[in-house]
Parts: structure tokens; sequence; C-alpha cells
């Protein structure tokens, strides 16, 4: 009898392992769309840098965060803030799932925060900052404010809900792409006396393509963040997280389309695309939490509130966002985080939990946007003064990848 | 013998083709080209209008004899207009030889 249930216990954590290392799959799928997204919403000339930038933040991420990233987020806690280091961590051990399968799992996430901010700093950014860049955000900024929500830190003790990271991956790249995107200044020819110019990305159906493998994705994004599958409670966990998921994105791709289509005469595709992203963005967070019809809700709303951040950031901040990208993760993801504590099904202002975990949620959300802007700015500011951020004038207007790879990607002969 | 010029609507080359035809034109030479016109080719990216200044056309060129140019003309103007600024433009202008490199034919001979 005792050997039975062994042999069962064995089986569910097998079951369990290969949910989590297919989510892990999926996630990792997540780069070819970020990269498609950005390749497409920028011009061809630089097509060869951005998809570099992608490639090596994946790399230069997986090995930054298996060597000191992963145990600063989920190490021993120490006074709620940081995880104790362990280097090149890789134990051949089972806690509920193997540990060496959480590691994947997680450099999959980190590695979907770092990416986030190359199509903010597309088309102008020096491709050696930009490696500086990728090793810091996945060895430090991202490892200590996600260990305060997911490693054990004070968030996690306040009771602060970001069941799959609407602030812990994507709001922190969001707010890193919205400081280096400022540092850097906009693209040559973007700002014509103040007023935005429209740079056209050279082939929206590689952008269109990206976002389905995004949504596609998140399918292992936030089911998979339910860490198992076996018995029914995780069966049901979670179907119920992949129907919230879905349903926020296409409510968010409902919503960015109309109200583009009142305020620009026409629906923009690129657009629209965008606002899928906001509500799969913005679902993240309480994808666990939350009634099928809540979830719908908080996409919807993310998708309002994209369009209006997209207009804010390009025409009164004057930050060159090609992509979107700090109006998709940063500013769609505090949105997420936040409904959180209006939504959520226990606890959630509508549901008669009181402002209680609103507050939770807000003190999580800002403390986490305070640690990136203060960490990312420090750090953009210093690779500026030093290697250099930006191109010269006359790289950018030539296209990067001619100068920085000697590779362009369309060729003729 | 005539030289004719015509730069239409990339949208109505299949037809002038149809037409020439039915008028006796079956050479001819065609190649895209791009120009900057009255016709305002307005678009929109993420909610900012821009004009892309370019408008592109097709332009045909083809050599006849004289009595075919009027026939060639009605033929360009019934397929190629539509009524709207930058359905383009026709030129004619003589011709003063035309040689066939295969046979060496000169004049009218060189034509076909």
């Amino acid at each position: 009898m005792e050997e039975l249930s062994t042999t069962v216990s064995d089986l569910s954590m097998s079951v369990d392992n290969i949910w989590v290392l297919i989510a892990t799959c999926l996630v990792m799928f997540m780069q070819a769309g970020f990269a498609l997204v950005e390749v497409g919403f920028t011009r061809a000339k630089n097509a060869a840098n951005i998809l570099m930038k992608n490639l090596m933040d994946f790399s230069v991420g997986s090995l930054a965060f298996w060597a000191i990233g992963y145990s600063i987020m989920f190490g021993e806690d120490i006074a709620g803030f940081i995880g104790e280091i362990t280097l090149f961590y890789g134990p051949d051990e089972v806690d509920g799932l193997p540990q060496i399968t959480k590691l994947m799992f997680q450099t999959v996430f980190a590695a979907t925060a770092a990416t986030i901010v190359s199509g903010a700093m597309a088309e102008r950014t020096r491709f050696g900052a930009y490696l500086i860049y990728s090793l810091i955000i996945t060895l430090v900024i991202y490892p200590i404010s996600g260990h305060w929500t997911w490693g054990g830190g004070w968030l996690s003790e306040l009771g602060f809900i970001d069941f799959a990271g609407s602030t812990v991956v994507h709001s922190v790249g969001g707010w890193a792409a919205l400081m280096g995107a400022a540092l850097v200044g906009p693209r040559y020819g973007k700002y014509v006396n103040g007023i935005p110019k429209a740079i056209p990305g050279h082939n929206l159906v590689l952008g269109a393509l990206g976002v389905f493998i995004l949504w596609l994705g998140w399918f292992g994004f936030n089911p998979g963040s339910q860490l198992a599958a076996s018995g029914k409670d995780n069966a049901i966990a979670i179907s119920h997280i992949f129907a919230t998921t879905n349903l926020a994105a296409a409510a968010g791709a409902v919503v960015s389309m109309i109200i583009s289509w009142g305020r620009y005469k026409r629906p923009s595709l690129s657009i629209t695309l965008n606002g899928a992203l906001a509500g799969l963005v913005g679902i993240t967070a309480g994808c666990a939490a939350v009634t099928l019809e809540s979830a719908a809700m908080i996409g919807a709303i993310s998708g309002a509130v994209l369009v209006f951040s997209l207009e804010f950031i390009e025409r009164k901040l004057k930050i060159d966002d090609p992509v979107g990208a700090i109006s998709v993760h940063g500013v769609c993801g505090a949105v997420g985080t936040l409904l959180v504590g209006i939504f959520a099904t226990e606890g959630g202002l509508l549901n008669g939990g009181g402002f209680a975990q609103l507050g939770v949620q807000a003190i999580g959300v800002f403390s986490t946007m305070g640690w990136v802007v203060a960490t990312s700015g420090i750090m953009f500011f210093v690779i500026k003064k030093t290697v250099g951020l930006r191109e010269s004038q006359r790289v950018e207007e030539e296209g990067l990848d001619i100068y920085e790879h000697g590779e362009t990607v369309y060729n003729t002969i | 013998m005539k030289r004719v010029e015509a730069i239409i609507r990339k949208t109505k080359f299949t037809e002038m083709q149809e037409a020439l035809h039915e008028a006796g034109i079956d050479f001819m030479t065609y190649w895209e080209v791009r120009g900057v016109g009255k016709a305002v080719e307005e678009r929109s990216y993420r909610g900012i209008v821009y004009d892309t200044s370019i408008i592109e056309r097709i332009m045909v060129t083809f050599y006849c004899q004289d009595h075919l140019v009027d026939p060639a003309i009605k033929a360009i103007l019934a397929s190629a207009q539509t009524g709207e600024i930058g359905d383009g433009k026709i030129f004619i202008s003589d011709v003063e030889k035309a040689i066939k490199i295969r046979t060496s034919e000169e004049g009218i001979d060189a034509l076909n």
C-alpha cells in the first residue's frame, strides 16, 4: 500500500513536471513572438540588429540568471529584500518539482522581462550598450524585485497578488524600457519641431504573426504558473486560467480597435495588435483570481488604457517607443495588477473585500516601479556616460545592420 | 512612325493592354515608375497621418504607324480613365528611324 502511494505521488509529480516543461517551451517561444513584433514594427535597415538583440538577451539572460539571478530571486530570504546567493544554481533534487525545472521555467520568465526593452530602444541604440543592459537586468534588477513577490520577500508577506507577473515580469521590462527609451532619445526624424512623425514599420505581417505567437505563448505563461497539473483542483485551475487569459486578450484587441477607430477614423492594425497584448499583460496578475467575466473586463480596460497611453507617451512625453512596449508592458502591467484589487473573487473591491487588497496591489505596483525606474535609470545613465548608449546620426540613417553587424536581412543577391 | 508614351494607374494595365490589342498594338514596353504629382496617397500609422508623396504608376511605351495612333489613344482613354486625379498622361512624338536587329530591316517593316 505504501509502495502504491509512493508510485501515485511520483506519477503526479511527473505529470506536473511535464506540464511545467511544456509551459516553459511555450514561454520560450514567446521570444520568437517578441522578435517578430519588433522586427515588423521597425524599418528593414535595422532588422538584423533587432534580431540579434532578441537572440542575445535570451542567451545572455539565460546564463546570467543561472549564474546568480535565480538564487537572488528564490534563495533563502534575507530581510524580505533579497535571496541568499548560490552561484551556478543546479541541484538535481526534487521539491514538489525538480529544482532544475523551476530554474528553467523562471529563466524563460526572466528573459521575457529582459526582451521587452529591445523594441522600445530599437533603431538607435548601440549594440554593446544593449548587451550590458541585458546582463544587468537578469543578473540583479529583475531578480531582486522578483524576490519581493515570488521569492518570499516583503511584498508576498503583505499578500500582494501577481500570479504570473503583470508587475514582476511585464512592468519590470516596461519601466526599464521607459528609462532606456527616454535616455537614448527619439529616433532621428521622429519629432520635427516637437511634432511626432509616423515611421511605419516595414512588415506588419511579421508583426501580426509575432502577436499570434505571443498569444499562444501566454497559454504557457499564465496556466504554467500554476506550477502543477495533476489532480482535479489543478486541472480546474489550469483550464480556468486558459479561459481568463484568452478572453482578456480578445477583449483588449476589440476595445483597442474600437477606440483607435473612433479617435483616428480608421481601425489601426498596429494599435489593435498592441491591444491584444495589452489584454494579455493586464490579465497576467489576476488570471487565477478572477472570474471569466472579470477577465474580459480587465482585458477591455487594458485595451482602452493602451490607446491613450500610446498617445500620451508619444505626443506628450515625447518618448519614442517604436513598438509600444512601455504602454503594453509597463502601463498595462500596472493597470492589470491594480485591477486585481477591484475584481478579485476573494478580497476584491467589487466583491465586498473593501480597499485592503487594492491598497496592497498599489504598494506592489509602485514599489516595483520605483525600484526599476531608479536602478535602470542609473544603469542607462552610467552606460551613456561610459561606453555610450546612442549610435551616431550617420549610422542611424544608414541603418544599424550595415555598421553594427555587417549583415543585412534582405539581400537581393 | 510615332512613339506613344502613357503613364497610367497600375490597376488599369491589364485592361489597357487588352484594349490596345483590339486597336492593333501588340508590341509594347512597360515598367513600374514612381513620381510626384497632384494625387495624394494619405496613409496613417498608429494614429499619425502622413503623406508618402510617392505615386506608383506604370509607364508604357510603344511605337506604331501613324494611322494606328488615334485608335490607340482612344483605347487608352477608354480603358485607363477613372475621372479622378491621378489617371496619368499620354505623350506622342515622332520617330526618325526604326531598325530590327535580327534582320536589319528598317522603317515600318522593323515594327513587327
